[in-house]
C-alpha cells in the first residue's frame, strides 16, 4: 500500500477537507487515482510495446496472460473494497450518538431550510398545507404543536466545530442533493422520506452546501453557506436564535 | 444445427436499392438505422456544444434564438443524453451494424422476421420524431435528464417542459422500448435458428455473440423500462401514486393522497439504465476482438474466455444497478452488496483487456483505420473503466456521486468507446454498407481515417480527461452556469472555470475533426472505386463472395462453415495464409497494396 506522504501529492486537486472522516476518504480516493494511473499506464505501455516491437509467434500460456494478472487484480480490487467498505461501515452502518445535536435540513425548489429544535431538543410537527416562504414559514411548521414554539428556521446552516451532528434530511417538493464537498458529505432527500447522515467538522471556516440532484430550472443556484464556528462563538450564536425564538 | 429453410419474403426483391423506404431487405433497414443514428448524433453532439458554450458565457445569446435560461439548458442537457443513449448507442450498434452485418456472419441470407424489423425500424423513427417534437410544444422539451426522476418528472407544475413536453418524453422512450424489444426477439432468434451448417456456438464470431448478450440484455432491461413509462404516465394522468408521496407540495400544487415512493422509479430505472450502458458497449467490444485479430493476423487470445466474459458480463450487468442509487437513500447494507458486484465485473472486464492485448502483442498488425479506432476503443475502455472501480465504492460515490468526475467516466467509457467502436466499424464494412446489387461497394479513404482518428483521439481525451479534475473540484453535474452564483458555492464553482475554457475548446475541436468522417463518407461515395471482395483478409462469413450484396444471384449457394474465425497461420516455409470460415482451402495471405 502506498504511503500517506506519496499519495498526497493528489491532494490539491480536491478542496480543502473539513470533516472527521474527510481524510480517510482523501486518503482512500488518492490512494484509488495512484493505481488507476499506474495501470493505464502499464496497459498503454504495453500495447505501445506490443505494437511496435518485431513480429514473433503469438503468445501461449494463458497462465502468464490471464489467470495470473487476473489473481492479482483480483487481489488488489479485493483489498481496496474491504478497506473502503469498513470505512463505509464507519460512516453509515451506525446512527449518530445520543450526544450529537439534531438539526433538520429541508429542501424545496430551490432553497435549503435548517430547522434548530430549540430549548426543548425537540421538532415540532410540521403541515404542507402550512408551508408559505412568504409568510416566513417554508416548511410548514405546525404553531399548535407546541414543539414548534422554540423551533427556528435559518438559510444558513451553523454549526459547532467538533461536535456531531445528526442531519435529518427532508424534501418538500422533488428530490435534492444535499452536499458539502469540504465535509466530504452528499446525500439525496427524498418526497415522504427522512434520512439521517451524522458527522462531525472540524476546520472552523464557510463552506459551500450545493444541491448535486437535478431539480428543475433552479437547480444551478440552489445553494447555501455552512458556517463552522468554534465552540464559544457558536454559544453565542445560538443562544441568541433561541432567545429571538422564544420572544 | 441444421438451417432453417424459409422462402425469401417478396418485399426484399434479388436487388434491394440502397435506401428503400417500405424494405424489408435486413441491409436496407441496417442502413437506415445507421442513417437516423448519424442523423441523432449530428443533432446531440451541436446540443453539447451550445451547452457547453452557454456552461462559459450564460449571457450570450445565440444567433437566431437569443439567450439560453437555465430551463432551456436542461432541456438541452435532456435531448443530448436521450438522442445519444437511445437513437445512437442503442439503435446503431445493435440495430444497425447488427442488421447489416449479423445475418451474413452466421450463414443467414436474411433475419428471422423480416415484416417485424421493418416495424421495428419505423417505430424507432416514430419515436425519435416524437422526441424532436417536444421542443415545439408549450414549455418545451422536458427538463428532467434523461433518468426523469419522479417527483420532477411525474408533476406538471414542477418545471416548464414537465407538461406536455415530459409526456412526448415518455411516449418516445415507450416507442422506443418496443422498437427494442422486437428487434432483440428478431436477433435473438436468428442467431438461435438462423446459422448455416457448420456454424456451431463455438464458432460463432465475437460479434454475434456480443450481439445475442445485448439483445438478451435489452428483453430482459426495455421490458422493465416499458413498466416504469407506464406507472408514470398513470401517475401524471390517472390519479395513480407509485412514485408519489401523500404531502408533495410542489410549486403550490399539494399532491393529497397516496404513499408511493420516488425510489421506486429510481430502482426500474437504474435496473434497465445499467444494462443500457452494456447494450451500448458490448458489440463494440465484440467487433474490437474480430478487428484486432484480423489485422494482426492471429486468432483471438483465448477465444472462449472471450465468450464467457461477454456471457458474464451480461450476466453481472443486470445484477449491480444500486451502484447509481449510494447516495439516494439505498440502505446502507445494499450498497454494499452493489459495490461488491460492481468492483466484480472488472474482472470479466480486465480479462477481456488482456486478451486484446495479448493478441496484438508483437504482431506488427497493419494500422489501417478500422485498425485504428479499435485499438483507440481499448484505450478509452481502459482510461475510462477503471475509474468503474473507484465510483464502485459507495464512500467514494459520498464524494464523487453527479460530479464531473462521473460525467468523465461515462463519456470515456460508454459515449467515446461506443463511438470508436462505431467508427471502427464503418471503416472496416464500408464495402459492405456501400455494396448494392448492381455495384461492389467501396472503401474509405484511408488517409482521411488516419487524421480522423488521430484527432477524434487527442479530442476525446482532451474533452474528457480534465473532467476528472473539474469533478474533484467538486463541480457538479446539470449546472446550467458557473459564474453568477452567490455564497461560497460561487467561489468554488468558478475555480474551475479555466479548466472548463479548455474543455469547452476540445470539444469543439473534438466535433470539427468528425466533419473529416463526413467529408470522406461523401468523397469515397462519390468515387466509388470498387473494393475488393475481401478486402481485409477477413476469416468471416460476411465477406463470403456469395453473401455479399453484390452477388445477390447467387442466392442458392449452400453455405457451409469448416472452422472457428480468425484462423491464420505460417507454413513451414515461412509464407502465411489464412482459412476462411467457408472455404476448406487456405488462402495464401499477400499483403494487399
Amino acid at each position: 500500500m502506498l504511503s500517506a506522504p506519496s499519495a498526497s501529492v493528489l491532494l490539491p486537486l480536491l478542496p480543502p477537507d473539513a470533516s472527521a472522516h474527510g481524510p480517510a476518504l482523501d486518503h482512500q480516493l488518492l490512494l484509488c487515482l495512484w493505481i488507476i494511473l499506474a495501470l493505464a499506464s502499464l496497459a498503454h505501455i504495453l500495447i505501445f510495446l506490443g505494437l511496435i516491437l518485431r513480429r514473433s509467434g503469438s503468445p501461449r500460456d494463458p497462465w502468464a496472460i490471464e489467470y495470473l494478472p487476473l489473481g492479482a487484480l483480483a487481489l488488489l480490487f479485493t483489498a481496496l473494497a474491504i478497506h473502503s467498505e469498513h470505512l463505509w461501515a464507519d460512516s453509515r452502518y451506525t446512527g449518530a450518538s445520543l450526544e450529537a445535536m439534531q438539526i433538520e435540513v429541508t429542501g424545496m425548489q430551490f432553497a435549503w431550510y435548517f430547522r434548530y429544535p430549540g430549548l426543548d431538543a425537540t421538532f415540532g410537527s410540521t403541515r404542507p398545507q402550512l408551508a408559505s416562504a412568504p409568510e416566513g414559514n417554508p416548511i410548514g411548521i405546525d404553531p399548535a404543536d407546541p414543539h414548534s414554539t422554540d423551533d427556528f428556521v435559518t438559510s444558513e446552516l451553523v454549526l459547532p466545530a467538533g461536535h456531531e451532528i445528526d442531519l435529518t434530511l427532508r424534501a418538500q417538493d422533488v428530490i435534492h442533493g444535499f452536499s458539502v464537498p469540504e465535509l466530504r458529505l452528499k446525500q439525496n432527500a427524498i418526497p415522504g422520506e427522512t434520512i439521517h447522515i451524522h458527522f462531525t467538522a472540524t476546520k472552523p471556516g464557510t463552506y459551500a452546501i450545493l444541491c448535486t440532484q437535478l431539480c428543475g430550472m433552479g437547480h444551478y443556484r440552489m445553494n447555501a453557506n455552512l458556517r463552522v464556528l468554534p465552540d464559544d462563538e457558536f454559544e453565542n450564536w445560538i443562544e441568541a436564535k433561541e432567545k429571538a425564538a422564544h420572544r | 444445427m441444421s438451417p432453417t429453410p424459409r422462402p425469401s419474403s417478396p418485399l426484399s426483391a434479388a436487388n434491394p436499392p440502397l435506401f428503400s423506404l417500405l424494405s424489408t431487405d435486413h441491409r436496407t433497414i441496417g442502413r437506415l438505422y445507421l442513417g437516423l443514428a448519424l442523423f441523432a448524433v449530428t443533432v446531440g453532439t451541436l446540443l453539447s456544444l451550445v451547452m457547453r458554450i452557454h456552461l462559459l458565457w450564460p449571457a450570450w445569446a445565440f444567433p437566431l434564438y437569443g439567450p439560453i435560461l437555465p430551463e432551456d439548458y436542461l432541456a438541452l442537457v435532456t435531448l443530448h443524453g436521450t438522442l445519444m443513449l437511445f437513437f445512437v448507442l442503442t439503435t446503431a450498434p445493435q440495430a444497425g451494424f447488427g442488421n447489416l452485418i449479423l445475418p451474413a456472419q452466421i450463414g443467414s441470407r436474411h433475419m428471422a422476421f423480416p415484416r417485424l424489423n421493418a416495424a421495428s425500424f419505423w417505430i424507432t423513427a416514430l419515436a425519435l420524431l416524437v422526441l424532436l417534437a417536444s421542443p415545439f410544444v408549450p414549455g418545451g422539451s422536458a427538463i428532467s435528464g434523461w433518468t426523469a426522476y419522479p417527483p420532477l418528472s411525474a408533476v406538471a407544475s414542477a418545471g416548464p417542459g414537465q407538461a406536455m413536453g415530459m409526456d412526448l418524453w415518455l411516449t418516445s422512450i415507450a416507442f422506443f422500448a418496443v422498437a427494442s424489444t422486437i428487434s432483440s426477439v428478431n436477433i435473438l432468434v436468428t442467431i438461435a435458428r438462423m446459422r448455416c451448417e457448420g456454424m456451431t456456438w463455438n464458432r460463432l464470431p465475437l460479434t454475434v455473440w456480443a450481439w445475442f448478450t445485448a439483445a438478451l440484455l435489452s428483453i430482459i432491461a426495455f421490458s422493465v423500462l416499458l413498466a416504469a413509462l407506464l406507472l408514470l404516465f398513470c401517475d401524471r394522468h390517472s390519479g395513480t401514486n407509485f412514485f408519489l408521496p401523500a404531502g408533495d407540495l410542489v410549486n403550490g400544487m399539494l399532491h393529497q393522497s397516496g404513499d408511493g415512493s420516488p425510489l421506486l422509479w429510481l430502482h426500474l430505472f437504474w435496473f434497465f439504465g445499467h444494462p443500457e450502458v452494456y447494450i451500448a458497449i458490448l458489440p463494440g467490444m465484440g467487433l474490437t476482438s474480430m478487428v484486432l485479430a484480423n489485422f494482426s493476423h492471429r486468432r483471438v487470445f483465448g477465444y472462449r474466455l472471450m465468450i464467457g466474459t461477454t456471457l458474464l458480463i451480461g450476466l453481472l450487468g443486470i445484477f449491480l444497478w444500486g451502484h447509481h442509487m449510494f447516495v439516494a437513500g439505498l440502505n446502507p447494507f445494499a450498497s454494499t452488496a452493489f459495490s461488491i458486484t460492481t468492483i466484480a465485473i472488472a474482472l470479466p472486464a480486465s480479462a477481456k483487456v488482456l486478451s486484446w492485448i495479448a493478441t496484438i502483442w508483437r504482431a506488427r498488425p497493419q494500422c489501417t483505420s478500422a485498425m485504428l479506432f479499435s485499438l483507440g476503443f481499448v484505450s478509452l475502455f481502459i482510461t475510462g473503466g477503471l475509474t468503474g472501480p473507484i465510483l464502485a465504492q459507495p464512500i467514494l460515490d459520498e464524494y464523487l456521486h453527479n460530479t464531473f468526475f462521473v460525467v468523465a467516466h461515462f463519456h470515456l467509457i460508454m459515449a467515446m468507446a461506443g463511438v470508436f467502436g462505431l467508427f471502427s466499424a464503418t471503416y472496416y464494412w464500408f464495402p459492405l454498407l456501400s455494396a448494392t446489387a448492381r455495384h461492389r461497394g467501396c472503401l474509405l479513404s484511408e488517409r482521411l481515417g488516419r487524421w480522423h482518428f488521430w484527432l477524434t483521439l487527442v479530442g476525446a481525451y482532451a474533452t474528457f480527461l480534465p473532467m476528472h479534475l473539474t469533478g474533484l473540484a467538486g463541480e457538479p453535474r446539470h449546472y446550467a452556469q458557473l459564474t453568477g452564483i452567490p455564497n461560497a458555492a460561487g467561489r468554488m464553482l468558478a475555480s474551475t472555470l479555466p479548466l472548463n475554457l479548455h474543455i469547452t475548446g476540445s470539444a469543439i475541436l473534438l466535433a470539427c475533426a468528425q466533419l473529416l468522417f463526413l467529408a470522406n463518407l461523401v468523397l469515397s461515395l462519390r468515387r466509388r472505386t470498387p473494393a475488393p471482395s475481401n478486402p481485409w483478409h477477413a476469416t468471416t462469413l460476411e465477406w463470403h463472395p456469395a453473401l455479399h450484396p453484390f452477388a445477390s444471384h447467387d442466392a442458392s449457394e449452400r453455405i457451409t462453415v469448416f472452422r472457428a474465425p480468425c484462423d491464420y497461420r505460417m507454413s513451414d516455409s515461412g509464407e502465411t495464409f489464412f482459412l476462411t470460415q467457408w472455404n476448406y482451402e487456405a488462402t495464401p495471405d499477400v499483403k494487399p497494396e
